[in-house]
């Protein structure tokens, strides 16, 4: 019953891994730039496009760990 | 402008079809819809695929398609905090919601207010969760309206006087009509319809458009620089950092409190479903993200400073851009395919909407406070006459006065409906908080959000002073921190004082 309880069961360690976009993305300052460009798109744009496939994937992944059986 | 008959054609069309297919959802997965569950929830069916496009369609709402948009095109590079947003609420949705599912499942509750009744035993505390959601939902459906408003005036059609007025009452009463006949079923049905219009619409313009204006780099090279990121904050201040990053995390934190997603979660067929969906729904979030880019590629077509759109852009501001954009590049049958996944786009959440309101106001007010010993049938067909009563308010409210007020509340819903966060998200883990407490944090969350709001004439951030230091800031963050405060100092001393705690009707077991 408790595989995919938070904090405990099997893979519980990777609900930790969900913290990662929050830090990423709340952190501003560290994605506010111009440069560098991807085919001429701004570096503030391609990076927070980035992150929605990072953050997807690791959604998916701490499901296939965490989910039962 | 002359009526584009070609577009209102094809916009006709296929508001046709979406109506038939309304109606003729009442069939589908078949349930007795004399039952508030199966009216209100569609039996609580909905697989992986059905829950993916019906979050999608009641997340990302015609006013989201016109609204990002116009917020790049006039304000630039902050519009794009919807999509840290719209990336950080699925960790959080896979975290937490799955829990509301269980519990939900387990003791037959149909909305938030249900829960924290059954977890504090205190009918206040449902209450002020049941009206918060109601209250927050109301100018949600009202700005449906200004969506479909905008595109309508769009094709031609005056907007002023009676005659202006009524395709939006043909719009809402065909929405009333089949929200009344088939409940939850009808807008899952169409937002299958919906969401794909949207994917082909935003996918030709993406890939037309900057082939047309010459690439990606020329249309961010459009965008003043100024505009292009962020400002770099002022000395002593957090400037446009801690804006963006509030707005992102409290939109999140807010998004699924309210009651129209909480009503999507719950009419999912297992936790997994939730779960998975955490992982699938980001697909909608690259969608928002180039949708906001629409509002760059519009600044780079030039058609804010077109004469024959100059009328509109007066009237309806940077919400003019998208379809400015679309009337100026397509032709007129695109146009009006365009117009529809928009006006479509409003029918879907506004449906999902006045059926949430309706299962608080008949679940958690009516049953609880007025007649508490109705039958199942009579409380489903309370919530049917509600869902109408909703509707009618949102359409009154907007043709009665200005859209700007619909705009006002739907800001103060978001800065609402997060003071619900407490009961409801730590309601899921703990027991601890007490249910005074959490009404008294409830309260000073509700009065300085307002409060906050008003002294800064209705702008969504706040300038918070910390010491020498000023933190511009989304409201609803900020007075959540002060309701958690008062939730918190507030339970220990009642525990220290030995408060009683009502009977919690759920056990550890429920939530898993």
């Amino acid at each position: 019953m408790s595989d995919d309880r938070n904090g405990s069961g099997r893979g519980s360690w990777a609900y930790w891994l969900l913290l990662i976009p929050f830090i990423a993305l709340l952190w501003v300052p560290s994605y506010n730039a111009v440069e560098p460009r991807w085919h001429g798109i701004p570096f503030f744009y391609w990076y927070q496009f980035l992150w929605v496939f990072i953050s997807s994937g690791l959604t998916a992944f701490v499901y296939f760990v965490t989910e039962r059986k | 402008m002359p009526i584009n008959w070609v577009a209102l054609i094809v916009f006709v069309a296929f508001f046709g079809f979406v109506t038939f297919l309304g109606f003729a959802a009442a069939h589908w997965r078949r349930g007795d819809l004399d039952l508030l569950h199966e009216w209100g929830l569609a039996g609580g069916r909905f697989g992986t695929l059905i829950t993916w496009f019906l979050l999608g369609g009641d997340v990302y709402t015609a006013y989201t398609f016109i609204a990002v948009p116009a917020l790049a095109f006039g304000s630039g590079a902050l519009a794009f905090f919807a999509v840290p947003y719209t990336i950080i609420v699925y960790p959080f949705v896979f975290m937490v919601f799955p829990r509301l599912w269980s519990v939900a499942k387990r003791h037959g509750y149909i909305t938030a207010a249900d829960f924290v009744r059954g977890r504090y035993g205190n009918k206040w505390l449902a209450l002020a969760v049941a009206l918060t959601g109601i209250v927050a939902t109301m100018p949600y459906i009202a700005l449906q309206l200004v969506g479909i408003q905008v595109v309508i005036a769009a094709m031609g059609i005056e907007s002023t006087g009676w005659f202006g007025d009524l395709p939006l009452v043909i719009a809402f009463v065909v929405l009333a009509a089949f929200t009344y006949t088939s409940g939850l079923r009808a807008p899952a049905a169409i937002a299958i319809v919906k969401d794909l219009m949207i994917y082909i619409t935003v996918a030709a313009v993406v890939i037309i458009v900057p082939l047309q204006l010459g690439g990606y780099a020329k249309i961010f090279g459009a965008v003043p620089p100024q505009k292009l990121i962020l400002p770099p904050p002022p000395p002593g201040s957090l400037g446009a950092y801690s804006t963006y990053a509030t707005l992102a995390l409290g939109s999140a934190l807010a998004l699924f409190l309210y009651p129209h997603t909480i009503t999507g979660v719950l009419s999912s067929s297992s936790r997994h479903v939730i779960r998975r969906n955490a992982a699938l729904l980001p697909a909608y979030t690259f969608l928002l993200g180039l949708i906001a880019l629409l509002g760059f590629i519009a600044i780079a077509a030039g058609v804010g400073d077109m004469p024959q759109y100059k009328p509109f852009f007066a009237q309806y501001k940077a919400n003019f851009a998208v379809p400015a954009l679309l009337l100026n590049q397509f032709p007129a049958w695109f146009v009006g395919f365009a117009f529809a996944a928009i006006g479509i786009g409003a029918l879907v959440p506004a449906a999902i909407m006045s059926i949430a309101a309706s299962n608080l106001w008949t679940r958690n007010i009516y049953k609880e406070f007025f007649n508490p010993s109705c039958t199942p049938k009579q409380e489903a067909q309370m919530a049917k006459w509600v869902s109408l009563i909703v509707k009618f308010g949102a359409l009154v409210f907007v043709l009665g006065l200005s859209s700007q007020y619909a705009i006002y509340l739907q800001l103060l819903g978001g800065v609402w409906i997060i003071q619900t966060l407490p009961a409801v998200v730590l309601g899921l883990y703990t027991r601890w908080l007490n249910q005074w407490a959490l009404l008294i944090g409830w309260a000073a969350g509700i009065v300085s959000g307002t409060w906050m709001a008003a002294s800064v004439n209705f702008a969504a951030a706040f300038p918070l002073r910390i010491g020498g230091l000023t933190a511009p800031g989304y409201i609803a963050v900020w007075t959540l921190i002060l309701n958690l405060i008062v939730t918190v100092v507030l339970t220990a001393i009642f525990t220290a004082l030995g408060a009683a705690k009502p009977r919690d009707e759920t056990a550890a077991a429920d939530y898993v």
